[in-house]
Order: structure tokens, then sequence, then C-alpha cells
């Protein structure tokens, strides 16, 4: 509910009382991580040209190949036109007028533990429920016995600040560490898989993403071994004007398992930032990689001021057969949100999975969904996507479900519902299917709704307010989804829910 | 600037031999379609709509040949049916093989007649449905038709038709390439029911605008030819106003390349709109139904229908739009695209979407594509039904939903038998 200043333009629906009205007033732009971390930044200079790229790999120590690497990606970039299909409408962005790199100074000398690491960045993350400290839990997850472990990896504006169970994960022979880590101690696997799953070339702000990204996280879990705790990269974006471009790298081999989280946050701020993140997964034969992630990068204000670009390009590569992924995402931040999830199911009998609840409110806009693309025999793939746009806001589901000729015996079930709070927002669903041979079957349904009355009538019957009878309604709606993800998400997934819906009713 | 060089290159081309009449009442009509046929150029593969069909056949400065088919002796459809036929040969009206255009109810002229005239009723129709549906989507080949036809019909409907308007498009010259523009106003209470047949021509591009006026009724259902190589482009541009219904209904029995457009506009409240198609694909086939149904206000119905069954290398497409614009409350849309595959080497290309404004509205979409069911296919032959029959049978039913949406019983039984006849002829 944004303009709500604007009283003509408001009116005022069946069942809903001023009072409610100004309580939405009240309510709008809340925002709990908009805050800032006040610490001495060390910025490259503004703007984007080989120099810079020069740069970046130098701060981070990277060998030749590396360097020639981010070069080719720029020079293409330099050629490529900003993609404008998505239902996206957003100023020109002008990438001269941003910052390619930012680091704490204190990041200057690369602590050895995270002992050494600045007390402000630790009280940051500690502030942001995420612990650094090994002894320490996750926030949120009450009523399990047996402590549940989750190592970290976490990120500040550019650069990694540290890894947790570094060592304990070492002895299963899993390698979780910074990518720029990665480029410098295990340059043998980076090489091998690095752009295999999204190629330089792939698309405008993947081919950014590969000239200028400056940290990310890199996983490698070797044949047979299922990671014995989570995996999980927490982004922060802190510094004003700046970009992040993180890169994330995920190899599980053989047989081997491993279920990745990913968090991020940004400041309140009044300007947009830009965030253009490319996530890799390969695997391969009888391998299974679960990847969930929590979106809550700045949103922007009830005005449309401000908030993340949010521009993503995510695949995994089924490459071995019986090989098997799942994407859950819950999307409530960003003022724009461009991002599809995908999953190339090459390997016979290898399973695609995506899960997603994406939240627009006041002026946010959403356009994202996944791309399946069987390859291989027997593949299987499920998509679940539920959409809900209040206030201004512009919801888009789009993706892809490709059966090629040599897919046989193929399954597909594709289901998109897109829920309507109020009537100035939209909600859109934009599927292709492509079916290319007769013995798969591919179904696909969408639905498009408001919030039942009856539903919400038996709830205020019951005592309950608006807000808390519509949070209800609608963690119903996304119940599918909100199942998928793992435990420690799910609780925060489902208070963001409600919250993100904050101000909606009406 | 090379490409943009070399797309009004292409387009000059295209219209080279086509003849704009530049006097009479469709004189401005034309010229606007022209300006906005120059501005969008023709179109291509990268095009958004034209991503799943290829249009150079449609492209091509001059129509590829079509052989001539012989139906050998299988009647015409809507044979049984009482109705006023108007007969075009190659796009050329044939008032010998057609009936006197005096019927009650209904006022009926043609374009090649009428268009020397300074005024005329559909003068504010001719081109005007047709601009409007230029957004957001462009569509050449509606304003190429605009700017160039050579035909058409203008038919209002003021009252009750006492039959329907049937009008039948012979294919006698192998390279024919022919352009109807038809204009149907159906006037405030009145009901019409308009029927198409034939191949029409080797090429053959059609574009209807139908006005339905408050309370109004159109029914339309249309055999595009069967088994013909012909190439084919036509739209069909409604505009619905308030408590009115609009019915159509294609059946597509092969051609080398079909592409039927349709846009709806939705501008009165509780209008209702249906449109359907049933296809059925057999070889060198590639068949697009690609719908724009716009709910701009209250209360409005609209369903699309469209079943498509392929085999031997047949390819379907659909691309289905429902948009609901902010304030259009109420809204009930409903949209499926489903096709059979015979076989392994056919596909089914599909974008079904959704965009939509406002809250309290009821839209779903389903699409779905797979082969015949095999343990329905076994339960009919444990029944003694022999495997053809049986296939038969699943195909009938699979296509059962689009053809409920012909309200008519008599042209329901005409079209079944057709597809009958078609599916057993093509067996194999």
């Amino acid at each position: 509910m944004g303009a709500l200043d604007n009283d003509t333009a408001l009116e005022v629906r069946e069942g809903v009382d001023r009072e409610t009205i100004e309580t939405v007033q009240a309510m709008a732009g809340k925002y709990k991580y908009g805050w800032e971390t006040d610490i001495e930044m060390e910025f490259a200079p503004k703007g984007l040209n080989e120099d810079i790229v020069r740069l970046i790999s130098e701060k981070n120590g990277e060998p030749d190949w590396m360097l020639e690497w981010r070069l080719a990606a720029y020079r293409r970039w330099v050629k490529m036109e900003e993609p404008r299909w998505a239902m996206l409408n957003y100023p020109e962005i002008d990438y001269q007028d941003q910052y390619y790199y930012a680091k704490p100074k204190s990041m200057t000398k690369k602590p050895k533990s995270l002992d050494e690491v600045d007390p402000k960045l630790l009280a940051t993350y500690e502030k942001l429920g995420i612990p650094l400290k090994e002894q320490m839990l996750l926030a949120g997850v009450e009523g399990s016995d047996e402590p549940r472990k989750v190592a970290v990896d976490a990120v500040f504006d550019s650069v990694s600040v540290g890894t947790t169970f570094k060592e304990e994960l070492k002895k299963a022979g899993v390698i979780f560490c910074s990518i720029s880590e990665a480029v410098r101690d295990y340059p043998e696997l980076v090489k091998k898989y690095l752009g295999s799953v999204v190629p330089q070339s792939d698309n405008f702000f993947a081919t950014l993403n590969s000239a200028v990204f400056s940290d990310g996280s890199f996983v490698y879990v070797p044949e047979g071994v299922r990671c014995p705790m989570e995996l999980s990269t927490y982004f922060r974006i802190n510094a004003e004007n700046t970009g992040q471009f993180e890169r994330t790298l995920i190899i599980a081999d053989k047989g081997a398992y491993v279920s990745y989280l990913e968090g991020c946050t940004a400041p309140k701020r009044d300007t947009n930032q830009l965030h253009a993140a490319v996530v890799e997964i390969v695997i391969l034969d009888d391998a299974e990689v679960k990847y969930s992630t929590v979106q809550n990068w700045y949103p922007g204000d009830e005005e449309g001021r401000g908030g993340i670009y949010n521009f993503v390009t995510k695949r995994a590569d089924c490459r071995g057969p019986r090989s098997k992924v799942m994407w859950t995402q819950v999307e409530t931040g960003s003022a724009i949100t461009w991002k599809y999830p995908s999953c190339i199911l090459r390997g016979d009998d290898s399973q695609g999975e995506f899960y997603s609840i994406a939240i627009a409110n006041n002026a946010q806009q959403a356009d994202t969904g996944t791309k399946m693309v069987h390859l291989g025999k027997r593949t299987k793939s499920r998509i679940v996507s539920k959409g809900i746009s209040a206030g201004r806001a512009q919801n888009t589901y789009r993706g892809l479900v490709s059966m090629h000729p040599k897919a046989t015996d193929s399954r597909n079930y594709t289901q998109c519902d897109s829920l309507l709070i109020g009537d100035r927002c939209g909600a859109h669903t934009v599927p292709y299917i492509e079916v290319k041979n007769n013995s798969s079957r591919v179904e696909h349904e969408a639905t498009t709704s408001k919030v039942d009355d009856d539903q919400l009538f038996y709830c205020r019957s019951r005592g309950m307010d608006e807000e808390e009878a519509v949070a209800l309604v609608v963690n119903g709606f996304c119940k599918e989804v909100l199942q998928a993800l793992p435990m420690e998400f799910a609780m925060e997934a489902q208070s963001l829910v409600a919250i993100s819906l904050e101000g909606s009713v009406g | 600037m090379a490409l943009a060089a070399q797309k009004s290159d292409a387009l000059e081309a295209r219209i080279a031999r086509l003849d704009r009449p530049t006097a009479g009442w469709t004189a401005k009509a034309r010229a606007d379609a022209l300006a906005r046929l120059s501005s969008m150029g023709l179109p291509g593969k990268r095009d958004e709509y034209w991503r799943y069909t290829d249009p150079a056949g449609l492209n091509l400065a001059e129509a590829a040949a079509a052989a001539l088919f012989d139906a050998q002796g299988e009647a015409p459809p809507f044979d049984g049916i009482d109705r006023l036929k108007l007969v075009f040969v190659d796009g050329v009206f044939d008032p010998a093989a057609s009936d006197d255009p005096a019927l009650a109810g209904v006022e009926i002229s043609l374009l090649s007649k009428t268009g020397g005239a300074d005024l005329h009723w559909a003068q504010g129709l001719y081109g005007t449905l047709e601009a409007a549906g230029q957004s957001p989507v462009a569509r050449p080949f509606a304003a190429m038709n605009t700017a160039f036809a050579t035909e058409g019909v203008m038919i209002r409907a003021t009252g009750r038709a006492a039959k329907p308007v049937s009008l039948i498009y012979l294919h006698k010259s192998e390279t024919s390439d022919a352009i109807l523009h038809h204009c149907i106003k159906v006037e405030s209470g009145a009901e019409l029911t308009l029927l198409e047949n034939g191949p029409a021509a080797a090429r053959f591009s059609k574009v209807m605008e139908v006005d339905v006026a408050d309370g109004g009724r159109f029914h339309h259902v249309r055999t595009q030819g069967r088994d013909h190589e012909r190439r084919a482009i036509t739209h069909i541009f409604a505009r619905l106003g308030r408590e009115s219904l609009f019915k159509s209904f294609t059946l597509t029995a092969n051609g080398r390349l079909t592409r039927n457009e349709c846009v709806i506009d939705l501008t009165g409240a509780d209008a209702v709109a249906h449109v359907a198609g049933a296809a059925v694909g057999d070889g060198d086939f590639h068949h697009d139904d690609t719908v724009f149904v716009t709910h701009g206000a209250e209360r409005c119905e609209s369903r699309q229908v469209f079943k498509k069954v392929l085999k031997n290398g047949a390819t379907g497409v659909f691309q289905g739009k429902i948009l609901v614009r902010p304030g259009a409350q109420k809204t009930d849309g409903y949209q499926i695209s489903q096709s059979l595959l015979l076989d392994e080497d056919s596909q089914f290309l599909a974008k079904p979407e959704l965009e939509i404004y406002a809250d309290d509205v009821k839209c779903s979409h389903g699409s779905t594509s797979g082969a015949i069911d095999e343990t329905a296919l076994f339960y009919l032959r444990s029944r003694g039904v022999p495997e053809s029959t049986a296939k038969s049978l699943l195909v009938l039913a699979f296509l059962a939903e689009a053809l409920a949406e012909i309200e008519d019983e008599a042209l329901a039984e005409d079209i079944r038998s057709r597809l009958e006849g078609w599916l057993s002829r093509h067996e194999r």
C-alpha cells in the first residue's frame, strides 16, 4: 500500500475501515535489517573498466589464468545489451556509477582465524543472528535436543570475512571456503568447473559477474561423502553505491550429499544498489544437492525509493545418472528481482525440483521462476511456485519446461499459484512449455485468486485480527514450499512471510 | 542500421506486388495501416511471438505453390445446413456460385463492390479493431491485410439472422495469394452465426473485425480445409459490449502452415467470450493458435479451449494470454491447451500466459502434453474394441471439450463426423 497520502486515490473497500488503513500506513516499510555498520572501508575507484577487473584480481591474489578469464568476460560484456524482456520497470542502471570492490580496511591483511577478525564485523553478524563462533547455534532453532551444526561463510560487501567449521569439514573431506581461497588453494577444481554450468557468455548479468566477482563460496563434497552438517553463506551488503557480485560454485561428486543455505540482507538506503550473483552447481552420479535461499535484501520503502536490484543467475547441472537437485527459495526482499534458478537434467533418471515463494509488497517487482531442461531419459521435475502480490507490486512467474527428443519417458509437473492482496497490484504467469517427444508427460497448472473471504471470516470469528488472519491464510497458501525448506529456514521464512505482508491488508 | 535497412527491403519486396486503393471509404484506414506496417516491419524468428512459428513462408514476396486437393467426392462441410452461401475462389468473389445476399435481419455488402464509395457503415470499423489490437503485441500481417485487402464481406446484423451466413473459400490456382478482410457488426440484441470453410488459396491472409454491441450474440464455426498444402495467417479482432456473447470454434485438419490469431477485448460488463480450436495434424503440419483476451470490464467470462492431436512430425503451438485490467473485478478467465502426441516425432510448444491487475478474480490455465493413455486403450481392447477404433474413440474423447464449445447441435455433429472421417483416413 503505497501512495496512501493520496486520499482521493484510496478506495475504501467493503469490510475495510479507516483504522485498518491507518494501521497499514504505520506499518509499511518495516525492515528489520536496515541498519548499517560504521566501518572503515577500502574502495576501488568508481566505475568499470579493464583496470578495475585487474585490480579485483590482484586484490584476490589470483593467478594469471583467472585474470585472463575475467578479462575475456569483461570484453564480451562490453558488447552485450542489457535484457529487457522481463516484466520489470526500472530506470537505466549506470554501470559506471558504482563501486565494484569494497572491503573493510581491517580485512586488508587476511585474518588467520575468526579470533583475529574485527569485532565490529563479528558484531554485525551477531546482530543479524548469524553465528560466527562455532559454539553458537543458529538463532531461531528451538526444541531440538541435539544442537545442529551449521557451517557459515560470511561475505561482507566484496570479501569473505570468515568460514566456520572448516577443520571439522576437512576431516570429512569436504572443502568449504571462499571462492578466492579456492582459486589459490584448489586451482585444478576451480579451473575444471568454473563457468562449466553458467558460461561467461551466458547472459548480460552473468557475464558482468564473471568479470568482477569478488568473492563467494566454494564447496566440494568428495565421492560418497554425506556432508556432516549444513553449509551456509550469508551475504551482507553494507557500503553505499557498491554492487555485490558473488560467485558460488558447488560440486557434489559421485554419491555425495550436501544441503546449502543462503541468506542476505542490506541496509536501508534511498538509492538503489546492484547485486548480480552467479551460482553454479555440478552434480555427478547419484549425488544430491539441496539449495535453499531466503532472499531478504532491502526492498525499498513504501514509495519505492531505494532497494536492491537483484539480478541473479543460478543453475544446477545434473550431470550424472540419478543425480538430484532441489532449489527452494523464499523471495521477500529486493526492489527488483530477476532470478531463474534452473536445472539441466542431463543424466538419465536425474531429478530437479523447484519450490518458490515470491512476495512482492509496496513498489517491489519480481520476475522469477525456473527452467527445467530435460535431456536425459526418465528425468523428472517438479515446480511449485507461489506468488503473492500486495500494495502496488508486480509479481511474475516465468518458467521453461523443455523436453528434448531424447528425454524419453520423462515427467514434469508444474503448479504456479498467485495470490493478490489489494486491487492495485499485479500477478502474472509466463510459462514456456516445449515438448519434443511423446512418451514424456508435462502438466502445467496455474491459478490466480484473492485471499478467500470465507477463510478470513472464519479466522476472524475465532478472535484473530485481520493481519494475523491474512498471515495464517497466506502461510497455508505457501505450505507446500515452506515444508520443503530446512528447519532453520522454515522458521525464518514463516515469520518473513508474515512480516513482508504487514501493512498490505485492505 | 544495416539490419533496419534489410528489414525494410524485405518488407518492400513483400508488398511490391500488392495493390492499395487510395480512394473510397477504406483509403484512410489503408494508409494508416501501411504506416503501422512500415514501422513494425515483417516478423522474424527472434520476435517473441514468433519464436515457435517460422514466418518465412508468409514473408516471401510470392506465395509458394500449393497443390490442388481432390476431396474425392467427400461432401463439403456444413452441407446439410440451411445457410446463405457466399463463395470466393482464390480470394475472388464468385457471384454465380453464391446465393443472393438478401437475408432478413442482416445487411451484406462486398468490399469490391462498395469500396469505391465514399461512405459505408463499416467505415468506423474497418482497420479500427485491428489497429487497437496491435498493442502490446505487433501483428504485422494484420496491418498488411488492412492495407492491401482485395475483397471482404461487410455484414451488419440488426436482428436475429434467419440463417447462418456461410463463407466458402475455394482453391483453384496453385500459386494464388489471397487477402480478405471482413467486417462484422452485430447490433444491440441481434444474433448472427457465421460459418467459414475451405483452404482459400495457396497462401491466405484473412482479417475479421467483429464488433458485438450490448446484448448482441455472435457464433462462429470454421473449418480450414483438410489435407491442403496451403499456408494461412488469419486474425480475428473482436470487441464485446455489455452482456454480449462471442463464441468461435475452429477445426484445422492439416495444412502446411496455419497461424490463427484471435484478439478479444471485453469492454462491457458481463460479456462472455469463448474461443476454441481442435487441430489434427499428420506429417508436414505446423499449426499455431495465438490468442489474446483482455478483460476490461467487470464480471466478464472468457474461455480458451485448444486441443491438438499430432503425428508424424507435426508441430502444434499455443500462445494464449488472459490480461485482466485494473478494475475488471469478478473476472472469470479459463484457459486450457492440451496436446496428444501420437508418435515420438511430433512436438507441442506452448506459452499460456496470465497478466492480472485486479484482485477479485478467478483465473486459471492448464496445459498438458502426452501420449495416448495406455490403460484406457487396454481397457477398450479388453472389451473387444479393435485397436484402431479404440484409438479413434480416445482421440475424439480428447477433442470433446473443444467441440463442446459449439452451441448448435447440427453444426457440432457436422464437425464431429468430419473429424471421424479424417481420423479414419489418417490411421497410420
